[in-house]
């Protein structure tokens, strides 16, 4: 399966285009409800970050959630099973990058779908979909010990 | 407009009292869409006539529109406040992040009146306003630090504006800036002089507002359609060289104004042009919020300490076309690292970049004539294409250090009436040109136009126009066409949309635009704001003293000649004539 990747930061211009496709998606309008973040890295002359879900083949944030409700998606990152979600916010706090942004209307996690809505935006090929395995957590790891991870979960 | 649109709600701030309060005023954004003719109504409620500009009493007023957030390039705020500079209406139109922060934050328009007696920046984040003690960040010399303080202090990473002032604003220099975003202005009539009377430092604003559309699915269709037109060639010209791409044109048909315009033709332009400075010094592109042409261009500078060898500074400064004219060809420089080093300057500082040009070429040309001398100057011997004088000026202004720079403080007319060169002090009404001399209409144009800019009316692409097709424009013709430029912008600018998307937001794209936002409007109502906006800016105009038959402009655009030949005495007072009949007319 596809997955979202930040190509490459340098050519961001900070136009958030991006941000408002994404909220889009939910059929909104609003710079907070985008699972993108796009802030200047210190400071506008040193150009942008990027912060999108690195669609984690073990993701920390699925594993504190005490409810289960980060299923694991095929090809990398998690659903949000939000009726399942109690808006603890661990998820949140497990994410390094700060991937997982959050929905004050109803107090749940906002996490990236992969669907590429973004990408499809960015006119400076700062963002793209990518299909096949990059190096994650189980890289090396054979058929039979992944499946014992997924089964882990 | 929707019902449950935030875009109604007026922030109204009083820095007297440091108290604020949130109005719903649904006639303001209902009728006029919001920007430009929205804040002419707030600037005309809230300022008593006769105000005086750098008295409380004042408000600075800003806006956004209706199709903020919803479409691209709709990225504009518009600030309305009383002009220190000019005495009369101040209109600034400034980028960034601004607009997307204010109509996040759940507002349409933000009022700030009263004074503060100590600095204060004031914070906004969604419905919570703050009152920050600013006195650390006050006297700073380099805006850019401040900025920097003000950034770590406050939330919104990302989706916040940060406006603020530098020393030339904290001074009160009649033509200071407010910058946004680092690279981003409200420039020219003195926004930041304004924020300095009222010891505000900055504003900051962010928000997480969802913004309502009519129909998400036609919403989204409409949006489609706008966005592929932003990735069309319409838009590559900025895209590609920025602004800066109009120097090597302005140059090749003589209306680059020059040394003073002493000339509209410099000879190694080629080195500050678009493509010169593309090709040795651009270090990064970027874009204001929902603004997918990033059309902010900025130079990297890279320059060795001498006392120390191997020990350099890179610097980040950004560029624009009128920039490069004001503080590149009309001072004689076409060395890109002088204009930068000489533009960062003005940066760090906070001043408008254009006004400060236009006084600095005042200065030397009246000191080549012995009209000032070193003495008047400190000993600042000002050349023609040398940088590090200029930039001992700027300090000296922004310093007031003498009463030379203090008459400079006040604007090349002042400056010439006091000292002599009237004829020569580049000021029209009280305001220093614009970068073009390519004929009557330009002049005429900036002259008249209601926020006085020369985007106001764009006559320099009517004179532009009559080059390439060689008919020139009878008076009476150029005024309406300017008149007619001008009421369909002020269209453009109540809905805040940059006007470098002119070619995409038609009038039929517009209507089909606002429908998303739950406004039932014609081509036709349009048109009638276009009117009504224009007649609401004349009438503060006039209100507070403006003269139409009183303009002043300086004797050298009639020596020196222009893109369209040397410009006749006679057509231009007819012209005038025409013009002052077109903007008084209803």
């Amino acid at each position: 399966m596809t997955r979202l990747d930040v190509l490459d930061t340098e050519r961001c211009v900070g136009c958030q285009c991006c941000m408002f496709a994404c909220a889009r998606r939910l059929d909104v309008v609003s710079l907070g409800l985008s699972c993108i973040g796009v802030r200047s890295a210190g400071g506008i002359s040193r150009g942008f970050r990027v912060v999108v879900c690195r669609a984690c083949e073990d993701p920390p944030c699925a594993k504190v959630c005490p409810e289960d409700a980060l299923r694991l998606r095929k090809g990398g990152g998690v659903i949000v099973l939000t009726d399942k979600c109690i808006g603890c916010g661990l998820c949140q706090q497990a994410c390094v990058v700060g991937a997982v942004f959050w929905d004050h209307r109803v107090n749940k996690p906002l996490i990236c779908v992969q669907c590429g809505q973004c990408a499809r935006h960015c006119p400076y090929g700062v963002l793209g979909l990518t299909k096949g395995d990059r190096p994650g957590a189980l890289a090396g790891a054979s058929t039979a010990e992944k499946k014992a991870a997924d089964a882990a979960q | 407009m929707l019902p449950n649109d935030p875009l109604a709600d007026v922030l109204y701030v009083d820095l007297s009292k440091r108290s604020f309060r949130v109005e719903r005023r649904e006639d303001l954004f209902a009728d006029d869409l919001g920007g430009a003719g929205a804040g002419i109504r707030l600037l005309a409620e809230t300022c008593p006539p006769g105000a005086d500009p750098l008295g409380p009493d004042n408000p600075i007023v800003l806006t956004v529109g209706a199709l903020t957030g919803l479409f691209p390039l709709a990225s504009k705020t518009v600030a309305m406040f009383k002009s220190p500079h000019t005495g009369n209406l101040g209109e600034s139109h400034g980028g960034g992040r601004s607009a997307i922060a204010i109509r996040s934050a759940g507002l349409g328009a933000i009022v700030i009146t009263g004074a503060s007696v100590s600095p204060v920046w004031i914070a906004v984040h969604g419905r919570d306003v703050h009152f920050r003690d600013a006195d650390t960040v006050w006297g700073m010399t380099s805006l850019f630090t401040a900025g920097r303080v003000i950034r770590a202090n406050e939330p919104g990473a990302g989706v916040r504006c940060i406006m603020r002032i530098g020393r030339a604003g904290e001074e009160m220099v009649p033509y200071a800036c407010v910058t946004t975003e680092t690279y981003r202005h409200f420039g020219r009539l003195g926004l930041g002089a304004v924020f300095g009377s009222k010891k505000l430092k900055a504003l900051v604003v962010s928000g997480d507002a969802v913004i309502p559309t009519a129909d998400p699915k036609v919403y989204k269709r409409v949006y489609k359609e706008i966005f592929d037109a932003t990735q069309s060639d319409v838009m590559r010209k900025y895209h590609d060289l920025g602004t800066a791409e109009n120097i090597t044109p302005l140059n090749a048909i003589k209306g680059l104004p020059t040394r003073n315009l002493l000339s509209g033709h410099l000879p190694d332009a080629e080195r500050i042009s678009g493509e010169g400075l593309a090709e040795h010094y651009l270090g990064r592109r970027v874009a204001c919020a929902h603004c997918p042409v990033g059309c902010i261009h900025i130079a990297a500078l890279r320059e060795p300490y001498s006392d120390d060898p191997y020990f350099y500074k890179t610097r980040m400064i950004g560029y624009d076309y009128e920039p490069i004219f004001a503080l590149g060809s009309l001072l004689g420089i076409g060395n890109p690292e002088a204009y930068l080093r000489l533009m960062d300057t003005v940066e760090a500082v906070g001043l408008d970049c254009m006004s400060t040009g236009v006084v600095l070429a005042w200065a030397t040309e009246a000191m080549e004539r012995g009209l000032v001398s070193e003495r008047d100057t400190g000993g600042v011997q000002l050349v023609w294409g040398d940088d590090g004088p200029y930039r001992a000026a700027v300090y000296g202004i922004v310093a007031g250090e003498n009463d030379f720079y203090r008459a400079l403080r006040k604007g090349a007319a002042y400056a010439a009436a006091q000292y002599g060169g009237e004829d020569f002090a580049l000021s029209f009404a009280g305001h220093e040109m614009a970068g073009y001399h390519t004929g009557a209409a330009a002049h005429i144009g900036f002259l008249f136009g209601a926020r006085h800019s020369h985007l106001d009316n764009a006559g320099y692409s009517l004179d532009q126009k009559a080059l390439k097709s060689g008919e020139p424009v009878a008076p009476e013709a150029m005024a309406k066409a300017l008149v007619a430029e001008e009421r369909w912008r002020q269209v453009l600018s109540s809905l805040v949309v940059c006007f470098f998307a002119r070619g995409i937001y038609t009038p039929d794209v517009i209507c089909r635009a606002l429908a998303c936002a739950g406004y039932d409007v014609t081509p036709g109502d349009l048109e009638a704001i276009g009117r009504r906006v224009f007649r609401a800016k004349y009438d503060f105009k006039l209100r507070e003293g403006f003269d139409p038959s009183a303009v002043t402009f300086p004797e050298r655009i009639f020596q020196t000649p222009s893109a369209t030949g040397r410009i006749d005495r006679d057509g231009f007072a007819k012209a005038l004539e025409a013009m002052r009949a077109e903007v008084l007319a209803d």
